[in-house]
């Protein structure tokens, strides 16, 4: 095997993501996009830590935290989706715009 | 300074040198300055509205005079002016201030202190209640001080400082009621001829300095005496113009023109000024200087006395015909004045010198008396006058010795100095202009006896209710009687007072003698008929002009025919003169004032113009539009900026998600893979 | 190379599944059914973690499919059921802005790409046999990253009670009243 496999795959996943969080507009999937976007990124670094094979595994232990990050900044996520719901009957994105000129 | 000191008299040799009261003499030339600005100071403060200062200074002034008159008249004052020297003029020439102590000098410096003083005194009475008081103290204490410096001259720069000064001071005197146009008028005219005048003083200071290669009259006159025989032809131009300018001053026909109408200021300025001090400038100068003419090539001597010799007499005529009692005594002062002229002209230094001290007394007697009559009468015109001797007794009394003093009537102080004078025409060989002296004192006894009858007999024509002058102004009039009468027998001819000696001899101590004719004894012809005259003068006045005991008329409607028109229009000087200055300044003036008006008001305004519209265009064009509108300008792009740029901030988070990504990519692209 | 390439077992299962993942994925981002995008990420995740467990990542294979799929996948569910709008499914889930999303993508993909080939080539993962020690990774967990660890437990904690808070209902006044007289 060699790693270029891994992380074009890695990117093709990014990439997707990428297209999912601008177009996508109901609020939990943009949240579901970029739960595909960091799966990417979990792969590039055991990817790393597949190469370089460290005492440590540092790459393995970075994936774990950021796995552990994106559970809490999920549920965060779907908490503040849902007081928007609650005060607007819709978890449209195109409507979140009142931060604007 | 070194001079050589000519003691070819006896008188001159054992002078003294006048002591510690001649080191300070400059006192009294300053005293009256330092009068001046205090009472401009602190006049208005004063019971006597500064008077005090001017009297204070003069008082301190009369008694070094006094002091060094005696010395003189003992043992003879004669030392080296004092000097300061302010600079260097240029070749040789030197400009110092200072005070001369020579027996001219002492003589002069006692004249004006005592008469300035004794009319100081008689001016606080006379000008009480009046308008401005301290400023006429002050102008007075101005002239006092001029005229100090003028005589009291080493050289002749200073003596045409003191010129100026006495100019200035009666400028602004006679022109003291300055809201009636006239006197404003009559200034201008005293100033005028005066300046006229003194174009030939400086122009013949000038010459005459540097021909001689001095201002300094000692030095001047010993050059003259022993260097240079007959004189350049530069010095003796300067001569002649310096006589030029004497004749301004001392109102010599045709300069005389100034004085009748000078009497317009008030009347103790007509009597110091006018009568005793500033007009016998010009004779001192001539006195002084007269070494000079002695020496001259082409004498000049002659028309000197020509012309004294045509005012003493021209001038007398016109005091027929005036009204105004003090143009009266102005005519009289100016025939005075050229007796004087006459005198000195011919050589008799000290006749002339005495008349002027003599004069000086009972001249000043007289328009202090004419001013007690005016001041009691509100009017100056003899025809609202008469009768006053009865409501005046004092005034009438010391103004009839002053008139017997001017007509020359033995023993009186005129009749000396009148006598010395024809005597000396006589002795240098002037008999025709003796004569006409005679006559003049002929014809001064009659206009004088018209004015006393006029004023003093009769009946009172006027309407007021006359009374007899305060003491302030009665005992200055006694006080001036006083050597009116008795000034004469200081220089009785041939007699010498024991240990004092007499007037001749204190003329005589000055460096260079002037050698003039010292009469020995008294010419009983000559007295006798200058006696004739003036009496023969007193009676045809009295019997024209004294009122009628019947009935109680008086003849004063006298009338020569065609004379006395003449004599009222003073010759038609005044409209010559008129004539004159219009035909040849008219044009000018008008000339000046086109270029005034177009030329110098147009560049003025044209200027102006330049500047509105300049500023104008900086308003509006440059500061208005030009910087006013790149703030604006500015301040619109921010907000064009601001405007365009805020719509970025849409507030859509995918969209920020997407220019946020596109920025990594960018950054990626550009950071890691171009390297 | 690619015949090399291919004649390992490895590879073939890596591609299986790697066509696998990403069509899951790609039906996650276009799928027109909620609750269909959910259900394709657990795909998503699956293959995911079957390329850890290639890359002798077994332990965060396992974490993958426990934490990921098993909680939040769940939660995903439940947020996607209480926000589902009223009107149901006839709602369009994209915006208008496909196109240039896709461009911004590609280029995306484009970038990462060159970025691998170019760094690492044809790089070989050779010491990929042997499993990763659980006690290593526990290691490095207490040992090397004891801090970052004991942080994202605060997170971890952060994030509950955050999410309590934010999320809780309001009282209205009267059950305010009830609980202050309590």
């Amino acid at each position: 095997m060699i790693a270029t496999q891994f992380l074009i795959l890695a990117a093709a996943l990014f990439a997707l993501g990428v297209y999912g969080l601008l177009v996508r507009r109901n609020a939990v999937l943009v949240l579901l996009s970029v739960e595909l976007m960091l799966a990417a990124v979990n792969i590039n670094l055991v990817v790393f830590e597949a190469m370089w094979r460290t005492s440590e595994a540092i790459g393995q232990v970075f994936a774990i935290f950021v796995i552990t990050v994106a559970a809490a900044e999920v549920g965060i996520g779907l908490a503040i989706i849902l007081m928007i719901f609650r005060n607007r009957q819709s978890a449209n994105v195109d409507e979140l715009d009142l931060m604007r000129w | 300074m070194t001079h050589s000191f000519l003691f070819a008299a006896e008188e001159i040799a054992h002078a003294g040198d006048g002591g510690w009261w001649a080191d300070t003499a400059g006192i009294m030339l300053v005293s009256p300055f330092v009068a001046f600005l205090a009472i401009l100071a602190f006049g208005k403060r004063l019971r006597y509205n500064g008077a005090e200062f001017a009297i204070g200074a003069l008082a301190i002034n009369t008694l070094w005079a006094l002091v060094l008159f005696f010395m003189n008249m003992t043992e003879g004052v004669l030392r080296e002016p004092f000097t300061f020297k302010v600079g260097d003029i240029g070749s040789g020439l030197v400009f110092e201030l200072g005070w001369a102590v020579d027996g001219l000098s002492i003589m002069m410096y006692l004249l004006v202190n005592l008469v300035g003083l004794l009319v100081f005194i008689y001016a606080v009475g006379y000008m009480e209640g009046d308008r401005r008081v301290p400023w006429f103290f002050a102008a007075f204490s101005l002239f006092a001080g001029s005229m100090l410096l003028l005589v009291g001259a080493p050289n002749l720069i200073q003596l045409i400082i003191g010129w100026e000064g006495v100019g200035l001071a009666s400028y602004l005197l006679i022109g003291f009621y300055w809201e009636d146009h006239e006197n404003v008028n009559a200034g201008n005219k005293a100033f005028m001829v005066n300046k006229l005048a003194d174009v030939g003083l400086l122009l013949g200071a000038v010459l005459v300095g540097v021909a001689l290669g001095t201002f300094d009259f000692a030095a001047l006159n010993t050059a003259a005496t022993e260097g240079h025989a007959g004189l350049s032809a530069v010095a003796i131009a300067g001569g002649a113009l310096l006589f030029f300018g004497a004749m301004g001053k001392s109102a010599q026909f045709p300069f005389h023109i100034w004085l009748p109408d000078a009497m317009a200021g008030p009347t103790p300025v007509s009597a110091l000024m006018h009568a005793a001090t500033m007009v016998t400038a010009g004779i001192y100068l001539m006195a002084r200087t007269f070494p000079l003419y002695q020496q001259m090539a082409t004498d000049l001597r002659p028309w000197m006395v020509a012309i004294g010799t045509i005012t003493l007499f021209a001038m007398g005529l016109l005091a027929l015909v005036a009204d105004d009692i003090k143009k009266v005594l102005a005519y009289s002062t100016v025939s005075q004045l050229g007796y004087m002229m006459t005198a000195v002209a011919a050589g008799g230094y000290t006749a002339g010198l005495f008349h002027l001290f003599t004069h000086a007394f009972f001249k000043a007697l007289l328009f202090l008396g004419a001013g007690s009559v005016i001041h009691a009468v509100h009017s100056n015109n003899m025809s609202d006058m008469g009768g006053l001797r009865k409501y005046m007794p004092r005034t009438y009394a010391t103004f009839v010795i002053g008139a017997l003093a001017l007509a020359g009537i033995f023993p009186l102080s005129g009749f000396w100095s009148k006598d010395e004078i024809l005597a000396t025409l006589g002795h240098e060989g002037y008999t025709a202009v003796m004569w006409i002296a005679i006559a003049g004192a002929f014809v001064t006894a009659f206009y004088m006896t018209r004015a006393v009858a006029l004023t003093f007999h009769g009946t009172y024509k006027g309407h007021g209710h006359p009374h007899e002058s305060p003491a302030v102004m009665t005992v200055p009039l006694i006080a001036l009687a006083i050597p009116s009468v008795l000034a004469g027998l200081l220089n009785i001819p041939g007699v010498e007072w024991p240990g004092i000696g007499n007037f001749t001899e204190w003329l005589a101590v000055r460096v260079v003698p002037m050698g003039d004719h010292h009469a020995e004894a008294i010419d009983f012809f000559l007295a006798g008929v200058g006696t004739l005259a003036a009496v023969a003068g007193i009676v045809l006045g009295w019997l024209i002009f004294a009122p009628d005991r019947d009935t109680q008329q008086e003849r004063d409607r006298f009338e020569v025919p065609v004379l006395y028109p003449l004599f009222r229009r003073k010759y038609y000087m005044d409209d010559l003169a008129m004539g004159i200055s219009r035909f040849t300044m008219g044009p000018f003036a008008r000339f000046v004032n086109w270029t005034n008006t177009y030329i110098i008001d147009g560049i003025v305004n044209g200027v102006g113009g330049v500047v509105y519209h300049l500023a104008r265009f900086i308003y509006g064009g440059v500061d208005q539009r030009g910087i006013d509108g790149i703030v604006n300008g500015l301040s619109a792009v921010a907000d064009a900026a601001g405007s365009g740029l805020r719509k970025l901030q849409t507030g859509r988070v995918q969209q920020y998600a997407a220019s946020f990504v596109m920025g990594a990519i960018v950054l990626v692209i550009v950071f890691v893979l171009v390297r | 190379m690619m015949g090399e390439w291919l004649s390992q077992p490895v590879n073939w299962v890596y591609l299986v599944v790697g066509v696998l993942t990403l069509v899951s994925a790609y039906r996650v981002v276009t799928s027109q059914n909620v609750v269909h995008a959910a259900l394709f990420l657990v795909a998503a995740l699956g293959g995911v973690a079957v390329n850890f467990i290639l890359l002798s990542a077994e332990f965060v294979a396992l974490v993958i499919v426990l934490v990921y799929i098993g909680a939040v996948i769940v939660l995903f569910l439940f947020g996607i059921m209480i926000t589902r709008a009223p009107t149901g499914l006839d709602v369009a889930l994209d915006n208008d802005k496909k196109l240039p999303a896709a461009l911004i993508s590609l280029l995306v993909f484009a970038v990462l790409s060159y970025a691998s080939i170019t760094t690492f080539g044809t790089a070989e993962l050779v010491d990929i046999g042997t499993a990763t020690d659980t006690a290593t990774l526990a290691q490095g967990f207490v040992g090397r990253f004891v801090v970052p660890f004991e942080v994202v437990g605060f997170i971890l904690l952060a994030a509950l009670v955050g999410g309590i808070a934010i999320a809780r209902r309001d009282l209205t006044p009267l059950e305010e009243e009830a609980r202050r007289s309590v």
